[in-house]
């Protein structure tokens, strides 16, 4: 199939079935992107996980932006994004013009119930496939920690705080870190 | 005009929006409040429909918000805007990102970024299934969402002791739709 078509179907696919935010589109980006077409590997989908997060804009469209850049250029990653956008684009517009009362369907509140454990689910899946690569040090794992203890008490208590402030309390610490500890480390190899 | 306050309002959305549509919300209805589009009762409804529609939650609600002041156009010019900022950023960073990765310090922050990410990742997920899974009311625990979350997680996870690769998330979401319906509607 011709690799612009693909992508675009591809997208329109992970756009049609992306519920409940970015988090959960990752398990659907890992699923055909990685593993069945093979476009970028893990490891360049949790970098640009960590772009999206640390930059504005929704992460779906930060994924398919790069994905389609890495395989066609601009050209590619225009018809990535507009693939991701598409089916939703269709599906609000619809609605917005002929259904005024969407959340009172009961089926389709129905339907939610199930699809918002799903969402959950997925979620999961995509953070415990991230901890099997994460490495395995003391560092990390710390890191790991305090931003999970952290956002899960933001979330059980629903303070305003956006996770990007933890991304970027990560970041800077670990930069201190580093700066911290390499005078020390070429100071010690150069005695 | 509409079609200019709509790109630029939403254009506003797009550049500042950190941390995924749950960050977004907040930032939405002070645009959409304060240029009067819609009141906060209108707003609330369409951030639900938003959600519970598939596709970007940032992106649903652009299109809706549009929608509801301008039409077709509105709806493609509020759409364009919220996603304009977000692909041109990717675009660059990614044609500079080989360069800046090798860079140590640019290395040493991604070492606190990325478990931090998957903490954040990892808390989003575990809130979410028992947020969903064990509900409480009346001082009742309700028993169609716990056997959800249980017969939905043992079929995802399980799946994959049967078959390599087990059920695709898509195929999930089918079934956990399917599932919904019959548990709450039959």
């Amino acid at each position: 199939m011709n690799l612009f078509l693909d992508l675009f179907l591809t997208f329109a696919k992970i756009g049609l079935f992306t519920f409940g935010g970015g988090y959960a589109m990752i398990a659907l980006i890992e699923n055909t992107c990685v593993e069945k077409k093979q476009w970028i590997t893990h490891d360049e989908m949790m970098n640009t996980i960590v772009v999206a997060e640390s930059t504005p804009g929704p992460i779906a469209i930060n994924c398919a932006t790069y994905v389609g850049y890495k395989q066609k250029g601009i050209v590619g990653a225009l018809i990535a994004t507009i693939g991701m956008i598409l089916p939703s684009f269709c599906i609000i517009f619809a609605i917005s013009k002929f259904l005024d009362h969407f959340l009172e369907i009961t089926w389709i509140a129905h339907a939610f119930q199930g699809i918002k454990i799903a969402v959950g689910i997925l979620i999961l899946d995509a953070a415990i496939k991230m901890l099997q690569t994460m490495q395995k040090k003391p560092l990390p794992k710390a890191f790991m920690l305090c931003a999970f203890a952290a956002m899960l008490l933001i979330n059980i208590f629903s303070v305003r705080i956006s996770s990007i402030v933890l991304m970027l309390a990560a970041g800077l610490i670990s930069l201190i870190i580093f700066m911290v500890s390499k005078p020390a480390a070429r100071g010690g190899a150069g005695k | 005009m509409i079609l200019l306050e709509l790109f630029i309002g939403f254009l506003k959305v797009g550049c500042f929006a950190f941390g995924g549509a749950y960050g977004a919300i907040p930032l939405i209805r002070d645009v959409v409040l304060s240029y009067g589009w819609l009141d906060d009762e209108m707003l609330t409804y369409m951030i639900g429909v938003s959600e519970s529609t598939p596709g970007p939650i940032m992106v649903n609600l652009a299109t809706y918000v549009g929608s509801s002041q301008a039409g077709v156009l509105g709806s493609l010019v509020a759409t364009l805007a919220v996603v304009l900022p977000s692909f041109i950023i990717i675009l660059l960073v990614t044609a500079l990102l080989k360069a800046v990765l090798k860079n140590p310090y640019v290395q040493a922050v991604l070492r606190g970024l990325k478990p931090c990410m998957i903490g954040i990742i990892l808390a989003t997920g575990v809130y979410m299934i028992i947020r969903n899974g064990i509900v409480i009311q009346d001082s009742v625990l309700m028993v169609r969402p716990l056997i959800l979350t249980l017969v939905l997680g043992a079929l995802y996870f399980g799946s994959r002791k049967i078959k390599k690769g087990g059920i695709s998330p898509i195929l999930l979401i089918c079934i956990s739709a399917a599932a919904g319906i019959a548990a709450y509607g039959l």
